[in-house]
């Protein structure tokens, strides 16, 4: 059988297969490079970017739970700056579209990330960020809200050509209505899902195991949640989806893509086998051939045909 | 260059009450490792625990392509890893992290290590006696048994001190005390330690007050082990006078100068 293609569009970001890299997981690429081939990936998602570097939450960031991890990094980055002029210059030699994820406390500074990687040369597309649990500002106070976060929407798209896709949080009560908001106010995708808010306790310290106290919940634990959250959206809406949660193998990653995703990230599963994104590709492009599919875009939202 | 490998075990060796000491065929990792580096395994192959456990790297045999690993069992993971047998594979990725910078041949150096802390100093001393240098390696120990290694028989190239809490072996207290006296006396050129928290930080003070350079080595909660994640980092003063920042243990650790990092 002839290679079966892989090729997928997300919002105009043309990806050779469909997998990217989480936000946050996959640090700006380099740190892996050693482990894997950046050209193979469909594209990357760099970490959370804001407009000034962050110190971020002080230790202990991370605590591993039963099939999953909790952690409250605090958006610790460099900034903007710093990201254009040192990370984006090492991506570029790559063939790989690289999605810059960013964040901010007010409207006014997602505007203005938008409007500095407006036409940088290498940047594909933004990630707009405003799910994460673990700061005071910003954040899921935007996400959790559907007026907010058209509002960040809203003003990210007055300040850039660049493909949005919004990154949506699980803590809320109805994902539908705050992906109908995003996407009323000019979202060009969706990305799903951000980790649920969650907690661990040190019995011997009594105390909590985050500094932080609380954390967000990702890795495989989240996973029937992720795909749950991606098929309720595909169902209610027209618009491309980057899936995620939890995804480990070519298998958890094809769940998704028949749930209604255009593309998948894998994120927890990098620190267990740096290989991960690509052994998935491979495992995706096995389980074409295997079931005799010619294109991948025959599987998105393979499962809601009756 | 680090790399991700399937390494057989060459060796398990109990050495102590949870105590273990486990000698990989690891080519690759052995090459270009050097003291105060680290590896990171996975334990199991399904997902619980789910992430890797990091180890310092305690001792390499070039020619034989082995890496040596001394490791306490203190939960699930160092659990699994002490169940592995000869013949079996773990992932190992290494060798990660920046190393202990080296002293100028000919200086005096002593060697401060806590519990299990020991194990990358040892890999630590036995390099620097080939580079002529003059090695003092304190170990303590909350009991005589507990003892990683410098129990009776132990035979290490360098000379070797024993503090334990409870007097059964060596001098009774801490092995700070140990410090202490050579820095009264003789003096030292630099100080390298590894070990629980309230050692470093106590090893930290006498090296401000007797003035002598010193690195230690971290033990950060990790997630990506390469610098990915900013799940590992450390509390340090920042460059030149800047505010204070994290600092990832994984990349720009785990080794880090002494006046730098923050006790709080
Ligand atoms: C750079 C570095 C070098 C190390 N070298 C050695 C060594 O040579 N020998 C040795 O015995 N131990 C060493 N440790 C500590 C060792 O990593 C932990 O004892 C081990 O991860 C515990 O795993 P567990 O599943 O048995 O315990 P659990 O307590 O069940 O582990 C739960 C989680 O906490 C993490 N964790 C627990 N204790 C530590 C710790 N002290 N440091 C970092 N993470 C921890 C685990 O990795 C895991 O994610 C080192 C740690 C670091 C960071
Ligand atoms: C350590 C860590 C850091 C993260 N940082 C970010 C971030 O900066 N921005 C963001 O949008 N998501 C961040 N995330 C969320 C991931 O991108 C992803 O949405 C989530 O982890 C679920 O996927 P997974 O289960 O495959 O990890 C982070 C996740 C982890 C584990
Ligand atoms: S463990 Fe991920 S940055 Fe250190």
């Amino acid at each position: 059988m002839i290679k079966p293609n892989l090729a997928v569009d997300v919002a105009g970001i043309r990806m050779k297969n469909p997998v990217t890299t989480a936000s946050g997981t996959f640090g700006f690429g380099s740190e892996y490079a050693p482990f894997v081939d950046l050209n193979r990936l469909g594209a990357i998602v760099v970490k959370g970017t804001t407009l000034l570097p962050r110190r971020g939450n002080p230790p202990p960031r991370i605590v591993e739970t039963p099939a999953g991890i909790l952690n409250a990094i605090g958006l610790q980055n460099p900034g903007v700056d710093h990201f254009i002029e040192v990370a984006l210059p090492y991506l570029r030699q790559f063939d790989l579209p690289v999605i810059v994820n960013i964040a901010g406390d007010t409207v006014e500074d997602y505007a203005a990330l938008a409007a500095r990687l407006d036409g940088v040369p290498g940047v594909a597309g933004l990630e707009v960020n405003i799910s994460c649990p673990n700061v005071k500002k910003g954040g899921l106070a935007f996400g959790a809200d559907p007026d907010s976060a058209a509002a960040v929407v809203r003003a990210v798209k007055g300040a850039t050509r660049l493909p949005v896709v919004v990154k949506l949080s699980p803590n809320v009560t109805s994902i539908v209505r705050l992906a109908e908001a995003v996407v009323e106010a000019g979202a060009d995708a969706l990305s799903m899902i951000n980790t649920l808010l969650g907690m661990a306790i040190d019995i011997r310290r009594r105390r909590p195991a985050l500094a932080n106290v609380m954390g967000g919940l990702s890795g495989p634990a989240i996973r029937p949640v992720a795909v749950r959250a991606v098929w309720q959206v595909y169902q209610a809406l027209k618009v491309p989806i980057v899936g995620m949660g939890g995804i480990v193998t070519a298998e958890d990653a094809l769940e998704f893509i028949m749930a209604g995703a255009t593309a998948v990230a894998v994120g927890t599963a990098n620190f267990i086998n740096p290989r991960a994104t690509t052994d998935i590709i491979e495992g995706i492009e096995r389980f074409l051939v295997e079931e005799g599919v010619s294109d991948i875009q025959e599987l998105i939202g393979a499962a809601h045909m009756s | 260059m680090a790399v991700d490998i399937p390494a057989e075990v060459v060796q398990q060796e109990q050495v102590g009450p949870g105590l273990y000491r486990l000698s990989l065929y690891a080519p690759q990792i052995t090459r270009s490792a050097v003291p105060g580096q680290f590896v990171y395994i996975r334990c199991t192959d399904n997902l619980d625990p789910l992430l890797r456990r990091p180890i310092s790297i305690h001792g390499v045999n070039r020619g034989r392509g082995e890496l040596f690993l001394l490791y306490q069992v203190v939960g699930k993971g160092t659990a699994l890893l002490a169940g592995k047998r000869k013949g079996e594979r773990l992932g190992v990725m290494g060798p990660l992290g920046r190393g202990f910078t080296l002293p100028a041949p000919g200086q005096r150096v002593v060697l401060v290590g806590g519990g299990i802390g020991v194990a990358p100093l040892v890999f630590l001393g036995q390099e620097l006696v080939q580079r002529n240098n003059q090695v003092c390696l304190l170990v303590g120990a909350r009991s005589a048994h507990q003892l990683p290694v410098g129990k009776e028989g132990y035979t290490a190239p360098f000379e070797l001190a024993v503090a334990t809490d409870d007097g059964s072996c060596g001098h009774h207290g801490p092995v700070t005390d140990l410090l202490e006296k050579i820095l009264a006396g003789e003096g030292a050129d630099m100080v390298y330690a590894c070990g629980p928290r309230g050692m470093l930080r106590q090893t930290a003070s006498l090296l401000a007050r007797y003035d002598v350079p010193g690195e230690f080595s971290l033990e950060e909660r990790m997630g990506c082990g390469v610098g990915a994640c900013l799940s590992c980092v450390c509390k340090t003063a920042g460059k030149g006078g800047e505010p204070l920042q994290y600092r990832r243990v994984c990349v720009e650790g785990p080794v880090f100068p002494a006046e730098q990092l923050v006790w709080d």
